[in-house]
């Protein structure tokens, strides 16, 4: 038997017993070590006949090899056992509750404006804005609303000097002259935004949200208007098909003007838009009065076009079943919570208004 | 404006049902706000006379009233009515009844331990008048009909319709009539007018004064003579207790009748109590007068008043006054029938604050050639219930009406209505609405009729056909679904990122009121002025809010009221610095209260802190695309913050307007508004002081350059005196060498031990790489010593070895 044989099967021997992880390594070590047994053999290759170097080389590195491959094993096997050791004593708790984290909401009605200016994006419409405290001007008279007209009766306007000159805006038609004079037509515009009436009961807030249209161009006509209504409200239900009733009315702003019904039914106390023969109304709207593209400069025997308002919060309210239109704006904790919009729930077209 | 269908009829022949009459009212804009039904229930109200009252053993201002139903026992009711009283005669509603003002069934209940059983009614519960204070007085003459139902059976429901302003027309039934006839709902009947034939003359002198702005521009008027005021009949009470109106007496139910029916308001004087004659006059400024509604009125200068040489008699349009008021001893008449002024009406009862049936409708606008017609229809009622002589007519004018005319071009109705109907139609339609038509070659020139003031130009004329036609006519054009403008500018995406960047960070939306109570508003509105609103709905709303915290503070305190103790909410929205249009600016503000980690059972728990919230503005900030190496704070911050620990950012180094604030609130604020909380911070972040970051996010990632050269990470501790800041640190080892130093971290400040007082040692990392070589030692400490000696120049501060 030769050398490399009897070490071979010392080894093979010694690795067969019950080893720690130190007694390996030292078995390692007296192996392959800087003085180990297969350093002190490879220096012997030198003094080996030349005839038989080459097999006693052969035979060393398959032996080198074979006995590191049974010893990483060995080693790993010990690691191994030793971590499922490890994980047997690291079992914790797992219903223990996690690290604690707060949830931010977005308020129902920012939520739904979102939507709107997405729907009405989808058809073209850009988003203006106008300031909160209004001249008398813009807010009537521009309006085709002159000072002593009945028509001023429908609007309880909160005023901030004694001559009535300057005012909460009562509604969001105002961007509509503001625009006007800052452009040329055609102008095809949304505006969102607060308005407010000195009024204040179960169903009438001091503040509200309302969101103004407008398109004037060469030959906008009431077909277009009814039109872009009936999308809007499909739309913002997310409804096939709805059922939607103009009526006229009257708005000085707007001639002919109308209110706009949609068809509801209450299921299970619960209300469905598009279905029975109920009736809510939702919006006002109407062309756009001659009086009032003449204030702002625009000639109505060569452009004409509609405008509407719609109130945000009532709509919010029909979409999302909120009864009280005061608890929009009481900032009870629960209340946000709870009919709040997670921040990441943006509304777009491509992925659906709502989850 | 309240209608039966009975009453309709009395003007439009129909074959077609009431539920067809509710749409088409609502289908030609004269839209249906309520359907009632008064004759089952209102037939369980009954005339009662109060027999005999005590007082209530247990209630100082309650009766126990012992009622005499028709039946052969009394009713024991309660009653709470200062005019309840013996032998009073009123309006009793049993238990099940349901009270038309309140819409509430009636129960026998036990008041203060003694049962009642039924109500007697006021007129307001009644919906007879808006007087609430007492119970119903009727005349002895009802004495014959106790027991009896007091209002009569009517077959006919009561509509109420929403009249639009412009539609004065329709606030008398042949208007509604008239408008139904026109399309296609019956026929408009003609009106059986008959004329007064008298050889007296109208003895009494009218003068309508030439004024400047005399609101007064014609005055009819016809004595009657010898008249005995009297109780209506039925048929006249009928119709008007059918539309829910209380009659009073023959003179004062037929002129009522004739304003509702045909819209023509007039007045009846006693005539023996004008002295001399009628004066049509501007007030004069002071004058007093008592009106009808028992209340008296100081005049200001130029309003319009019906005086004799004595002095008012009333408002004309608007009210009459007591001392000419006819009663029923009234023997003689004088009956006006006038035109005013819409904005005169307007003006006076506004300043006044007066609403009154005729000055709604004169401020409408009243048919201007109704005059005779009111007087005949009236005069000739009054004779045939009352008995008496009637004068010939007197008309008094300053103007005469002049029809309008309108030339007509038949195509705008399809440009501005979108869908064709004949000129025959629109011929047909324009005439059933009283206009007088004349073709013209392209034209239709058309009269418009006395009584639609509204009507006065091309487009008019198109709303009349469109309306009438039907709405449902319109065709639906879908919308074309393309954009020549971008939706948003970059100012409303940052609006709506900033908005939902804060949300995300765990802070819940809130909207509250754009304007606040002073009380709040005092503690946040830093140098800014208070604006005020002149007519708040209450002291509480008075004034814009200067700054968000106002409201947010007073509602996290109801929130912390009801229990919850760790909360966050923001809003965004304007607050106002002046009340010019624009004087406003939109703000984004927190505020968080509480506690971190409150019963954690694994992290430590901790107050909310400014560090909290300079977080959550700093990444906000980072997120919307600023650069957060150029901000720059200081401790320059309002006085509703803590002094200490409160911040004031800018986006670029300090050069640009104030970016943000943040901070823990003042603990005054917290002990004067009684919050209740281990820790308020908060925050405003300036929307309109945000430039609008230059660089795009698609500019800003465009360039993509990284360095793949070792990096070294090297520590410094300062020792500073305690009034330096770390960013004062910062900021010098930054401009060191911007190529090499990559990034500058603090993570430690001590003060205490080993550190002298006064003094506080910061401890900084500070990373070093070059995009050009991998340094070597030399290089590294070549930049370290110059980062000490330029700390240690700049600051003051010393190495710690």
């Amino acid at each position: 038997m030769s050398d490399l044989k009897k070490i071979k099967d010392e080894f093979l021997t010694k690795l067969k017993e019950k080893l720690n992880l130190s007694e390996i390594n030292q078995i390692k070590s007296d192996l392959f070590g800087k003085n180990g047994l297969f350093s002190s053999q490879f220096k012997k290759i030198g003094t080996i006949a030349e005839s038989e170097r080459k097999k006693f080389a052969s035979d060393l590195n398959l032996i080198k090899d074979e006995l590191q491959v049974l010893i990483d094993s060995k080693i790993n096997e010990i690691e191994k056992a030793e971590i499922d050791k490890k994980l047997e004593k690291e079992k914790i708790d797992i219903t223990l509750p996690e690290r604690s984290f707060v949830r931010g909401k977005i308020h129902p009605v920012s939520q739904t404006i979102d939507e709107i200016s997405s729907i009405f994006s989808e058809i073209g419409f850009s988003v203006e804005e106008g300031p909160d405290v209004e001249n008398e001007y813009n807010n009537f008279t521009a309006l085709n609303t002159p000072d002593n007209h009945p028509a001023r009766d429908m609007h309880d306007t909160f005023y901030l000097d004694e001559k009535k000159q300057k005012l909460l805006r009562t509604h969001t038609s105002p961007v509509q002259i503001r625009t006007m004079l800052k452009d040329k037509p055609p102008f095809k515009i949304i505006a969102p935004g607060r308005t407010y009436r000195s009024d204040s009961d179960q169903t009438h807030a001091p503040m509200f949200h309302q969101v103004e249209g407008l398109h004037i161009d060469k030959d906008i006509n009431m077909g277009h208007l009814k039109g872009c209504l009936n999308y809007f409200i499909k739309e913002f239900f997310e409804v096939d098909k709805i059922k939607m009733r103009f009526r006229p009315s009257h708005f000085p702003f707007t001639e002919p003007s109308a209110e706009v019904d949609i068809g509801y039914e209450i299921k299970d106390g619960k209300i469905i838009i598009g279905e029975g023969d109920q009736w809510l109304e939702i919006l006002g709207c109407g062309m756009v009065h001659p009086n009032v593209l003449k204030n702002v400069k625009v000639d109505p025997t060569k452009f004409q076009g509609y405008a509407f308002g719609i109130g945000i919060d009532r709509l919010a309210m029909l979409k999302y079943g909120i009864n009280d239109l005061r608890a929009f704006f009481d900032c009870d904790y629960r209340w946000l919570n709870h009919f709040g919009f997670d921040p990441l729930d943006v509304p777009t077209n491509y992925r659906g208004l709502s989850r | 404006m309240k209608i039966t269908f009975d009453w309709l009829k009395d003007h439009l022949k129909t074959n077609l049902k009431e539920n067809h009459l509710l749409e088409q009212l609502t289908n030609i804009g004269l839209e249906v706000e309520s359907v009632e039904s008064l004759s089952a229930d209102n037939e369980l109200f009954k005339v009662a006379k109060i027999i005999k009252t005590e007082k209530h053993p247990n209630a100082d201002r309650l009766k126990v009233c012992d009622v005499n139903i028709g039946d052969k026992e009394f009713k024991k009711v309660v009653c709470g009515a200062d005019n309840a009283r013996d032998g009073l005669i009123t309006i009793y509603a049993p238990p099940g009844a349901i009270i038309p003002k309140t819409k509430t069934k009636l129960v026998t209940a036990k008041i203060r331990g003694v049962t009642s059983y039924g109500m007697l009614c006021s007129e307001s519960e009644l919906n007879l008048s808006d007087k609430s204070d007492g119970i119903t007085e009727l005349s002895t003459e009802y004495e014959k009909s106790i027991g009896k139902s007091y209002f009569s059976k009517s077959k006919s429901n009561l509509i109420d319709l929403s009249i639009t302003p412009n539609r004065p027309d329709c606030l008398g039934i042949r208007g509604i009539a008239r408008d139904l006839a026109a399309s296609g709902f019956g026929k408009l009947l003609e009106l059986k007018e008959k004329k007064i034939k008298s050889k007296t003359k109208q003895t009494l002198k009218v003068k309508i004064n030439k004024e400047k702005n005399q609101g007064c521009s014609a005055f009819g008027s016809c004595l009657i003579t010898n008249v005995k005021n009297t109780e209506s009949p039925k048929w006249l009470k009928d119709k008007l207790t059918s539309i829910g109106q209380k009659p009073i007496s023959a003179i004062v139910d037929i002129t009522n009748y004739v304003m509702l029916d045909i819209n023509r308001p007039l007045h009846a004087y006693d005539a023996d109590k004008i002295e001399k004659g009628i004066i049509v006059r501007d007030s004069n400024s002071g004058e007093e007068f008592t009106a009808l509604d028992n209340k008296n009125y100081k005049l200001e200068k130029g309003m319009c008043v019906i005086s004799d040489h004595k002095g008012v008699l009333g408002l004309g349009g608007i009210i009459g006054g007591t001392r000419s008021g006819t009663e029923l001893g009234t023997k003689n008449i004088l009956l006006e029938s006038a035109y005013f002024d819409p904005r005169s009406i307007r003006n006076t009862a506004k300043k006044l604050n007066l609403d009154t049936d005729a000055k709604f409708r004169f401020e409408r606008g009243i048919d201007p050639l109704s005059i005779e017609a009111g007087l005949n229809k009236a005069a000739l009622l009054i004779k045939e219930i009352c008995g008496g002589e009637i004068s010939k007519i007197d008309i008094q004018k300053t103007e005469t009406y002049k029809s309008q005319i309108i030339k007509f071009d038949t195509n705008l109705f399809e440009k501005i209505s979108g869908f064709k109907i004949s000129n025959k139609e629109m011929i047909k339609i324009l005439e059933n609405l009283g206009f007088l038509i004349k073709k013209e070659k392209k034209n239709l020139k058309l009269v418009v009729p006395s009584w639609r003031p509204d009507i006065s130009q091309e487009i008019d004329i198109v709303e009349e056909l469109v309306r009438i036609s039907g709405y449902n006519k319109i065709e639906i054009i879908d919308p074309i679904k393309q954009r020549s403008k971008s939706t948003l500018t970059q100012s409303q995406k940052l609006f709506h990122f900033l908005q939902r960047s804060i949300a995300s960070k765990g802070y819940l939306e809130a909207i509250t009121w754009s304007f606040t109570d002073s009380k709040y508003n005092n503690f946040f509105k830093g140098d800014e002025k208070e604006v005020t609103i002149v007519n708040p709905i209450s002291s509480e709303l008075g004034v814009l809010r200067n700054s968000i915290f106002s409201n947010l503070s007073m509602y996290i305190s109801k929130n912390l009221d009801r229990g919850f103790k760790d909360i966050s909410i923001f809003e965004i929205g304007p607050i106002f610095k002046g009340s010019n249009p624009g004087d406003q600016n939109t703000v984004v503000c927190g505020l968080s209260a509480g506690k971190k980690n409150r019963l954690s059972w694994i992290d430590n728990e901790r107050n909310v802190d400014v560090f909290d919230v300079k977080r959550d503005v700093i990444q906000t900030l980072v997120e919307a695309g600023y650069n957060s190496d150029k901000f720059f704070i200081d401790r320059e911050t309002p006085n509703y913050f803590h002094p200490g620990k409160s911040g004031r950012l800018f986006l670029n180094n300090g050069k640009d307007q104030v970016a943000a604030y943040f901070g823990e609130i003042h603990p005054n604020i917290l002990k004067a508004l009684d919050i209740k909380t281990e820790s308020l911070v908060g925050f405003e972040i300036f929307l309109d002081n945000l430039k609008i970051p230059k660089k795009t996010l698609n500019d800003q990632k465009t360039k993509f350059v990284v360095s793949d050269y070792q990096k070294s990470e090297r520590d410094f501790a300062f020792i500073v005196n305690k009034d330096v800041s770390s960013q004062d640190l910062i900021n010098a080892i930054s401009v060191v060498d911007n190529k090499l130093i990559s990034n500058i971290k603090v993570f430690d400040v001590y003060e205490g031990e080993n550190i002298p007082e006064n003094q506080k040692s910061i401890a900084i990392s500070v990373t070093i790489q070059s995009s050009e070589k991998t340094l070597n030692d030399n290089d590294l400490e070549i930049i370290n010593k110059s980062i000490i000696e330029t700390v240690e120049n700049k600051t003051g501060a010393k190495i710690r070895s």
